[in-house]
């Protein structure tokens, strides 16, 4: 880089050059690394039909799955184990959890669980949220479950364990 | 009537901003004086009207004026006074009207600071200033309409949500916030007049990061208020969760950070003119944006307020703000070119460029990680959520980056430097790193990222305590003064280099702490019959019973959890579930116990009516209180810089 004083501005302009090239190469390394650890820590928002119309495709992902606690699925295991079926009117997906249910847990309930869906089709939650909206209804024919109510009305959905939302 | 004084009230306010924003721009144009004096009379009548009509309406909650819609929407004749005079910002309409109230004041006082200076300057801030109260001023009038008449008031209101009604700290955090995002219109409006007059010289960048340093402290404050009152109040234990709206609140942050360093290298070396307006331009614009995420609903949180016009309006805004800030940079930067120039090599002024690069960094993982899953949902209909495993590995390493820079950027001397020079500033403080590694180990850290947190910290630590002692002890040894006198003396003379220090200390403690608390922490959940013990730590916590409760605003059910430290008893914890009337759902409450070392804290889960059982989530979490602690201290050194400079003589 040389300061003789005809030069100043076209070495100016070159080192401007070098460091935008040097921020443009940065970014992309960067937005590569960004991109990955996003689609690596996606958590999807699932309804039990879409669950099972995926099929295999669903194991392994980081799952909230919502839906109505289907009646009289409610059973108690060894020690805090826990299982019920979970359903949206046309399909049921059965849950397992270890987590101590919340106070409004009960049939009927519309629910939010968080898990991966294990290869023996058990839906495996390590979060279990109960929605306080106050009636979850099941969709009717031809409608689509609106997952996004379902999670807007659910307590502890906005990331955080436990409760939250109002 | 009130409603009809308080339309009139927000009409006025909206004249007076559209007015002076006109005139301020035309008087910029004209340079003429007289139009800079109606600028900043149109400025105080703005801030007039916005004041009187935020005092009606908390005039019209005490009186349960139920005829007034926002009266009507959130009030209660059941709730204490104190919750009414807060339910003016706990529901939309109210919070638009409360942000015009702190958007009156912080202009009346950036603008009554500086009548006597920068006459070539502020009639473009002011036109910014009023062009953005004249916005804001249209919402209250237009979409919000908190005053609006109702031809049928009912006899009693709904009061608000009861989670806020919850905790004390939930008095405190949303003005703190208010403070902190609309503060930033006032350094927006400042580096928008820079670059329209194409000056930043070393008196006017002192304006600029005064005013932004004002609503930073206000904002870091209300940033770690937000998680006080999430850790005492949502049970799940933890302070931070990559909300979305967590998020949108720490964005503005980053950049702002960014920008009170950048204008250090402004001030002392006149270089980054550009970059740093461009930094103060984006923390501007990055309020407005979460300002939209939390008043259009697109996403679930305990902040969202329900649907409105406000959201796409608050969009439109955004976008318009955007275009204006595009526009003028890139048509003006050229103008702020830089006086100085900077010298390759290790020296502090790199460690402020880094500094720089990586909160930048830092802005852009949160803002991707943030509005990503806006952006599948309306491309693909894909509903989805971006996991916290990604924030928390992207987060850790950028934020030790800037621990290790907190450290050595101080220690490193201005300019260029020899590499002896550089090896007699940097080695020393390798003993601070050395001692607060060995601390942890024997407090039982064996993690590789809390370790090299304690690493920096430390040598951040002893960094940052020399520099503070460094200008007492030289008027010690040179004049023979007392330490007292000293100290007195540095602080009245080297105030804002102390200050900053006292910040840096606060920021130390704050990530040491985080560090710690994020992973060196103990839960287990279990469902207990009454008699039933778990034990979590050094203690044996046991299921007593069950108490039932009743206040006049709600119903409870108190678990009585009996706590043994070491087989000594340390007393009862009294997790509860309160019940609304106007909520079918029971809201938990978490209890804490505090010590200096950690926080032992109860979540009940379940609780019996019959008494017999309770779910119970115990935690044990490290160093808590010093988050609280370490952001007093950032806050106090903030303001402390802000006190004005006293003469001696």
């Amino acid at each position: 880089m040389s300061d003789s004083p005809t030069a100043p501005r076209h070495s100016r302009s070159r080192t401007k050059w070098i460091a935008l090239g040097a921020l443009v190469v940065a970014g992309a390394g960067f937005a590569l690394l960004t991109v990955g650890g996003i689609g690596e820590n996606l958590v999807y928002y699932w309804g039990p039909t879409e669950l099972v119309g995926a099929g295999k495709k669903a194991y392994g992902a980081t799952i909230r799955l919502g839906g109505q606690v289907v009646p009289g699925s409610i059973q108690h295991g060894q020690g805090s184990e826990l299982s019920f079926a979970v359903s949206d009117g046309k399909a049921t997906v059965n849950v397992r959890t270890k987590t101590v249910p919340p106070q409004m847990f009960r049939e009927g309930i519309g629910v939010v669980v968080e898990g991966t869906m294990k290869t023996d089709g058990q839906f495996e939650s390590q979060r279990l949220m109960v929605s306080h909206g106050n009636e979850y209804r099941a969709p009717g024919d031809g409608e689509k479950p609106d997952m996004k109510q379902l999670m807007e009305t659910t307590t502890g959905i906005s990331g955080a364990e436990g409760q939250k939302t109002p | 009537m009130i409603g009809y004084i308080g339309r009139s009230l927000i009409l006025l306010a909206l004249l007076a901003a559209s007015a002076g924003s006109l005139v301020g721009f035309a008087a910029a144009v004209r340079r003429s004086p007289s139009g800079l004096v109606w600028t900043r009379r149109f400025a105080y009548l703005f801030a007039g009207a916005m004041i009187a009509a935020n005092l009606l309406m908390i005039y019209a909650l005490l009186a349960r004026d139920f005829s007034v819609a926002y009266v009507a929407q959130v009030g209660s004749r059941e709730v204490p006074d104190w919750v009414a005079v807060t339910s003016l910002w706990s529901s939309l309409e109210g919070s638009i009207l409360f942000w015009g109230l702190v958007l009156g004041l912080y202009i009346f006082g950036a603008t009554w600071t500086n009548r006597n200076r920068h006459p070539e300057t502020m009639p473009w801030a002011l036109g910014v200033w009023l062009a953005c109260a004249a916005f804001f001023s249209f919402l209250i009038a237009g979409p919000a309409q908190p005053f609006l008449t109702l031809a049928n008031p009912p006899s009693a209101g709904p009061g608000p949500n009861p989670l806020l009604q919850n905790h004390l700290l939930m008095i405190i955090h949303p003005p703190f916030l208010y403070l902190g995002y609309v503060g930033m219109t006032i350094p927006f409006g400042l580096a928008a007049a820079a670059l329209a007059s194409g000056q930043l010289g070393a008196e006017f960048i002192r304006v600029l990061r005064t005013w932004l340093l004002l609503p930073w402290i206000f904002l870091t404050v209300a940033i770690v208020l937000g998680g006080w009152w999430a850790y005492e109040v949502l049970g799940w234990g933890g302070y931070w969760a990559w909300d979305p709206v967590e998020n949108a609140s720490f964005l503005p942050w980053l950049t702002a950070t960014a920008a009170l360093h950048s204008a250090i290298l402004v001030e002392r070396k006149g270089i980054l003119k550009g970059w740093t307006v461009t930094l103060v331009l984006a923390t501007f614009l990055l309020t407005l944006l979460g300002t939209f995420m939390t008043r259009s609903g697109v996403f679930n949180s305990v902040h969202s307020f329900t649907q409105s016009a406000i959201g796409p309006t608050i969009l439109v805004f955004l976008s318009i703000c955007t275009l204006f800030s595009v526009a003028t940079l890139a048509t003006r930067i050229d103008t702020l070119g830089a006086e100085g120039r900077l010298e390759p090599g290790v020296s502090r002024d790199m460690a402020f460029l880094l500094n720089n690069l990586f909160f930048v960094l830092f802005t852009f993982t949160v803002l991707i990680g943030t509005v990503f899953p806006l952006v599948v949902e309306a491309v693909r209909g894909v509903q989805m959520s971006v996991g916290r495993p990604y924030f928390d590995g992207m987060s850790v390493p950028i934020g030790v980056a800037l621990l290790f820079l907190l450290g050595i950027g101080p220690a490193l001397p201005w300019g260029r430097a020899s590499s002896a020079q550089v090896k007699r500033a940097l080695l020393p403080p390798l003993a601070g790193g050395g001692l607060f590694v060995a601390l942890g180990l024997v407090a039982g850290v064996r993690t590789p990222w809390p370790l090299v947190t304690l690493l920096f910290g430390g040598y951040a630590a002893q960094v940052t305590l020399g520099e503070l002692w460094l200008p007492v002890g030289q008027r010690m040894k040179a004049r023979g003064e007392g330490v007292l006198q000293a100290v007195a003396q540095v602080q009245s003379r080297g105030r804002r280099r102390s200050a900053a220090f006292i910040v840096h200390a606060g920021m130390v403690l704050v990530m040491i702490a985080i560090a710690i608390s994020s992973t060196q922490g103990m839960t287990t959940e279990v469902q207990l019959v009454r008699g039933q013990s778990v034990a979590l730590g050094p203690y044996t916590l046991t299921f007593l019973g069950v108490d039932r409760v009743s206040e006049p605003h709600r119903e409870a059910l108190v678990a009585n959890v009996g706590v043994e430290r070491g087989g000594r008893d340390v007393g009862t914890l009294k997790p509860r579930m309160n019940y609304y009337s106007a909520q079918r759902e029971p809201i938990g409450t978490p209890a804490v116990r505090t010590t200096i070392a950690h926080d032992l804290y109860l979540s009940a889960l379940n609780i019996d009516p019959g008494g017999q059982t309770l779910g119970l989530h115990a935690m044990i979490n490290p160093m808590i209180v010093w988050i609280w602690v370490a952001t007093a201290i950032m806050g106090l050194g903030g303001l402390f810089a802000l006190l004005p400079a006293r003469r001696i003589g």
